[in-house]
């Protein structure tokens, strides 16, 4: 059986990369794909924790952020949407009528 | 807990939420007979006839009619105890007030939508189940709630370039920061073996001290958190979405979600991770320092309104976050603090609001501060109005403000927190001046147009309202520090 550590590594790798990728990133779709790799990498974590400790607590914690993730994506693509038709542009460089 | 199923009485603790649910979808229905755009306001009737409802409620919950207090239900993912019918009753409130003044504002901006008023509803059904929620699994579910509907909200005005940045970037923060709080989430289960706050707490009591994986835990989790809040080095996305957002809205995610924030905040802290508090309370100390720093500073040099308020409330979040110092050491105070800061803040920063829609008229958009000059030869009521709102912001005796400011001191003294505390009074220096560049432009500069302003009987009534408990609370705090101490109560009980 593969030992939780291995499990809980790769889930802090994925999380990782979700997270430069968030930062590097500068297509607004890309980031947002970024954003969903570190909610999974969070629900590899929970489903490891959950077989480790015998315990489905764990695992109905994923279903959940399973749900808020697809409800996400859906309220994020359709602001995305709005974005394109009123900038025709979806780079986050260009999102800059507000100074910082 | 275990295989029973669900009493009759936890259904009656969540009447509050069923409610406001129940009216949003009402609302989303009622919204298709309406067929005459002047008469859209039936729909703002609506959701506040929901909320007086919940309001009603959970004032019979207060005084321990209906259950016995606190009350804890569904296998203990629920508590009803005296914080969070505190928590629950300023958000409803804070939600009928940003009702009261969305109305006229969203006419002129052509944007009156049946959706509207549902989404601040369903939003205020995610904020309350924060304020209750004792169970991971539910406090994230009630947070993502609150955010959804408020990304959306953000991004209400959809022809406009700025409001659609605006919920693009608060969007993206936010959904990141769901992520850094979910990750701490997962690691505090897999630490303790449980999504229960009483049990983590227990577990985590276990634990030796300065154990890597727990302050990891604990590290992610506050960082998530603290981003719900917008403290320093997380407050990025406040000024830009305070400035795209629909004026209405900027009132809104400036008052309800910071109590439902810090509802979920001192829940998470004083109730689950309790056994750490030595190791972030210097965290907090770090970034309440920072908070304090950048929101006053920053907020000096601001042109615009609504993106000045927006730095204006990251300072105000820190002197919140010194509450939390206080109570770190074990003093009661420092939660009673917080509790009565958010309630004095919730108004003064919604009455202060309610003076600011006005300016958007016509053709203008009105969200600079020179468009609030000479207001006091154009509308001598509202601009004094106004200076007591930002009298009170700035925390002047004897305005409300002032009880709110005196309480985080006062907790910082018991606790011998000296430097933080000469540090905050130096800041409360700043924030005057910067509140009174407001002034200067309303009493000293001349009128820039002669549109008249946008009043209508909604914010009029706001305007009563967030004045009166302004002005009731700075000059006769008693019962109100009473309503707050009983509040924190639950934290200070075991």
């Amino acid at each position: 059986m593969v030992p939780v550590s291995h499990v809980l590594a790769l889930s802090v790798i994925l999380f990782g990369l979700g997270a430069a990728g968030f930062i590097v990133r500068r297509n607004i779709i890309t980031i947002f794909m970024c954003i969903e790799l570190m909610l999974n990498a969070v629900n590899l974590a929970f489903i490891a924790f959950s077989r480790y400790l015998g315990d489905p607590d764990g695992q109905i914690f994923v279903f959940f952020v399973i749900v808020v993730a697809a409800a996400e994506a859906a309220m994020g693509l359709a602001i995305i949407i709005a974005v394109q038709r009123n900038r025709q542009t979806l780079s986050i460089d260009d999102l800059d009528s507000m100074k910082l | 807990m275990g295989t029973t199923f669900f009493q009759r009485a936890d259904y009656v603790a969540i009447t509050p939420e069923v409610v406001l649910a129940l009216f949003g979808l009402g609302i989303l229905l009622i919204d298709f007979l309406i067929e005459e755009k002047r008469d859209k306001y039936l729909n703002a009737v609506t959701a506040l006839i929901g909320l007086a409802m919940a309001f009603v409620q959970l004032l019979r919950f207060w005084r321990g009619t209906l259950l016995p207090m606190p009350y804890s239900g569904f296998g203990g993912t629920l508590v009803l105890d005296s914080f969070a019918i505190y928590f629950q009753s300023l958000i409803v409130v804070a939600t009928a007030v940003v009702v009261l003044i969305s109305a006229k504002y969203l006419e002129i901006e052509e944007a009156h939508f049946g959706e509207y008023y549902a989404l601040l509803l369903f939003s205020a059904v995610g904020m309350m189940f924060m304020a209750s929620g004792r169970d991971l699994i539910v406090l994230f579910i009630a947070l993502e709630l609150m955010a959804l509907c408020e990304y959306v909200l953000t991004g209400f005005l959809r022809g406009d370039r700025r409001s659609n940045e605006a919920a693009m970037k608060f969007f993206l923060l936010g959904a990141f920061s769901s992520g850094l709080l979910l990750y701490g989430m997962s690691l505090l289960y897999g630490l303790s073996g449980s999504t229960n706050l009483a049990v983590i707490a227990e577990r985590l009591a276990d634990r030796p001290a300065g154990d890597p994986l727990s302050w990891m835990a604990m590290t992610t989790l506050l960082a998530g958190l603290f981003f719900k809040v917008a403290a320093v080095p997380f407050h990025q996305w406040t000024p830009d979405a305070y400035e795209g957002a629909p004026t209405s809205i900027t009132a809104f995610i400036s008052v309800a979600p910071k109590a439902a924030s810090f509802a979920i905040l001192l829940r998470i802290l004083m109730a689950g991770l309790w056994p750490m508090r030595e190791d972030w309370k210097l965290l907090t100390i770090g970034v309440a320092v920072a908070t304090m720093t950048l929101g006053n500073l920053a907020a000096i040099t601001q042109t615009n309104i609504k993106r000045f308020f927006g730095y204006s409330t990251i300072s105000h979040v820190g002197y919140l976050l010194l509450g939390l110092i206080a109570a770190a050491d074990g003093n009661p105070e420092g939660l009673t603090a917080i509790a009565i800061y958010l309630l004095v803040y919730t108004f003064m920063n919604l009455g202060a609001f309610a003076v600011i829609i006005m300016m958007r008229r016509q053709n203008l958009i009105g969200d600079e501060i020179d468009d609030l000059s000479g207001l006091m030869t154009r509308a001598p009521g509202l601009a004094i109005l106004m200076l007591i709102f930002l009298l009170s912001l700035a925390g002047i005796p004897p305005t409300a403000g002032f009880i709110g400011k005196y309480f985080i001191f006062l907790s910082l003294i018991q606790t011998q927190h000296y430097v933080l505390a000469v540090v905050a009074v130096l800041y409360a220096v700043v924030a005057l001046y910067y509140y009174f560049r407001i002034v200067v432009a309303m009493f000293m500069k001349n009128p820039l147009d002669s549109v008249p302003l946008a009043t209508s009987t909604g914010l009029s009534v706001a305007l009563g309202v967030t004045l009166t408990l302004t002005l009731v609370v700075g000059v006769y705090p008693q019962p109100f520090i009473l309503f707050a101490r009983e509040a924190v109560r639950p934290f200070f009980s075991f």
